[in-house]
């Protein structure tokens, strides 16, 4: 599966996605959750909370191990996927369509200069041992 | 299947049952327990009913289902499987010390008390520490009592600036958690390509937040820290304290001491590097050793050797052992247990540190290196994918599966279970996971050459299967009590009960 080119990326694999709406998606990309294995467990940020860019705000847990999902941008948490508390399996199946929460960022050129699909590619390529 | 599941109602062995039996307590025998009335129960527990024969029977097959160190290699990386010398049990197990209780006077328990002393005594030799508390029952507590100790200490002298312990990537799990037990924010630092901490990142992220540093040496990815004299002067001119964990010690006892290196506080798993039984989670025992600094906050209660109050038959060698309390430690960080420890545990390994000898402590780590090595070079011969071939390894190292995984779609889980059906217990895999597929290797110091070379032909094998026969090895194992688990179900479903609590 190859990371979409319509998403923006960061460094630490969470992907995002600009809605209509102004706001943003976040989820996991598909190295991430190949690397972490099956998922049993997904901790998602409260609603309304201020989040500063790359700070801590969800886990993800799998059989291997537990991961901390960053703030892509600064902004304000505005809804979550609660689906994945029951089916936290749907991160494996379609990282890129399992969205766990979405942030309307303080200010949208963050969002722009976030990694494209080709940059953040050759981030994981540098990670392979 | 459960002992439950053999239960039947009223069963008995009727033909061996003793001839005389006694109705315990319960309000129907009229028998004058003391308790209330209200709070006796009138239901049966739920209990099995099952015959003595049923349970041994039970029992025994399910001991034969087992892999253990007693019947298998096992080779599981960061977890010092070393076989438990037959004598350090016979000898913990002396019917005065198992009848011993807790509460019993120090009076009457002098010998017990001299053997905690001397162990207290070899382990600051062997750490090159200044004081030890035998107290934390597990590594896990150990880390804690160790982060504690750093706080009490950084309290003690109203500097409270200090909000940030600095972890490793590398780190057990357990690192950050007890730094944020402990009230610490966790300052997570890279590794760079030879496996080493980041030393460019380790002084940006150092400074007068900085409690203290926890750090594995030699570390997870199985190579010993070089420049930990650089790492100890950034740590302590930034005035914080060092920090050892002590889970990869097999690799240099009686080589090198933590002491020396500049550590403050560390804790030392007993129960693997000292030889006693352990996994399926305990009993651990996770003495700390402190420098002169950390003395005072040392958890209670520790062992001291004084002057006999007056000379008696039970001050034996003219010295007396007594627990030291919080009169006379009163910065102590506290207690960690109701007693003294897990005593069955440190008598252990006392026994063993004892076998050994101050003098042959060093054999450990010669031989776990030894083995280790010629573990390594054998399956970078056989053409497997050392993490670090340019470093000589420690006690452990690591192999990845990466190119396995890519030409057959083979994973290290795969090659794990199919292990099971060679009769070999698997390495740790997926730890540590800055190593894709990878598999952690400790062999320890008690295991032969020919279980080595017998290792690495059924790698080996396992490789050619791979190629040949791939189903077979997803499907394994094959010859074990149950196939492969589900573990994303257990997981998701955590389901413990035999039945639901009414």
């Amino acid at each position: 599966m190859s990371n979409p080119n319509n998403l923006k990326y960061t460094a630490s694999h969470e992907w995002v996605r600009s809605e209509a709406d102004g706001t943003i998606s976040i989820g996991i990309t598909q190295h991430a959750q190949e690397l972490l294995g099956d998922m049993v467990f997904v901790e998602t940020p409260a609603v309304g909370r201020k989040l500063k860019a790359k700070e801590e705000c969800a886990v993800v847990e799998s059989v291997k191990a537990a991961a901390d999902v960053y703030a892509p941008v600064s902004g304000e948490v505005v809804a979550v996927n609660s689906e994945l508390d029951s089916a936290p399996e749907k991160i494996n199946d379609d990282p890129y369509a399992a969205w766990m929460f979405k942030m309307k960022p303080d200010n949208a050129a963050d969002v722009a200069a976030l990694m494209d699909a080709a940059a953040y590619q050759a981030v994981v390529d540098s990670e392979a041992h | 299947m459960l002992i439950f599941e053999r239960s039947h109602p009223g069963r008995r062995n009727a033909a061996q049952a003793p001839h005389h039996s006694v109705v315990i307590g319960g309000p129907s025998t009229g028998l004058r327990t003391g308790i209330p009335a209200v709070l006796l129960r009138e239901d049966r527990p739920l209990l099995p009913e099952a015959s003595e024969m049923d349970v041994v029977r039970h029992y025994t097959r399910l001991s034969q289902k087992n892999f253990s160190i007693d019947t298998h290699f096992y080779p599981l990386g960061s977890c010092t499987m070393k076989y438990n010398p037959r004598a350090c049990n016979t000898l913990a197990m002396l019917p005065n010390f198992l009848a011993r209780h807790p509460l019993a006077p120090e009076a009457s328990g002098q010998g017990v008390l001299a053997c905690l002393y001397d162990l207290q005594e070899i382990l600051k030799d062997v750490s090159g520490m200044a004081g030890v508390s035998l107290m934390p029952m597990a590594g896990a507590q150990g880390e804690f009592a160790g982060i504690a100790m750093i706080r009490a200490y950084h309290d003690a002298r109203n500097d409270m600036a200090r909000t940030e312990i600095i972890v490793p990537d590398a780190a057990h799990g357990t690192n950050p958690a007890t730094a944020v037990m402990c009230g610490y924010t966790v300052k997570e630092i890279p590794t760079d390509a030879n496996g080493d901490v980041d030393l460019d990142a380790l002084r940006a992220a150092t400074g007068p937040q900085t409690a203290g540093l926890m750090l594995t040496n030699p570390s997870t990815l199985g190579v010993f820290e070089k420049r930990i004299a650089d790492i100890q002067k950034i740590i302590h001119d930034a005035g914080g304290l060092l920090y050892y964990d002590g889970a990869n010690l097999n690799a240099i006892l009686g080589k090198v001491k933590p002491g020396d290196m500049g550590f403050d506080v560390i804790h030392m798993n007993l129960h693997k590097t000292f030889s006693t039984p352990h996994g399926g989670g305990g009993p651990g025992a996770g003495a700390v050793g402190v420098a002169q600094r950390l003395l005072p906050f040392l958890p209670l209660p520790v062992v001291a050797k004084e002057p006999p109050p007056q000379p008696s038959p039970a001050s034996e060698g003219g010295s007396h052992y007594r627990y030291l309390t919080e009169a006379d430690l009163p910065q102590s960080i506290g207690r960690l247990s109701a007693f003294s420890g897990n005593i069955g545990i440190l008598l252990r390994a006392y026994v063993y540190a004892r076998m050994l000898g101050a003098e042959g402590m060093h054999r450990v780590a010669e031989f776990a290196t030894l083995n280790a090595n010629y573990l390594m070079a054998e399956l970078h011969k056989a053409g497997f994918t050392v993490a670090f071939p340019q470093r000589r390894a420690s006690h452990e190292f690591i192999v990845s599966m990466k190119p396995l995984k890519d030409a057959t779609g083979i994973s290290a889980m795969d090659v794990a279970k199919r292990l099971l059906d060679k009769g070999y217990h698997p390495p740790t895999t997926y730890f540590p996971m800055l190593v894709p597929e990878c598999l952690l290797i400790e062999p320890t110091e008690t295991e032969s050459k020919e279980t080595l070379d017998g290792f690495v032909a059924a790698l080996k094998e396992i490789r050619d299967e791979a190629h040949a026969a791939p189903e077979l090895v997803k499907g394994a194992p094959h010859t074990m009590p149950v196939r492969r688990l589900d573990d994303v179900k257990a997981a998701r479903e955590l389901d413990l009960a035999w039945k639901p609590a009414v």
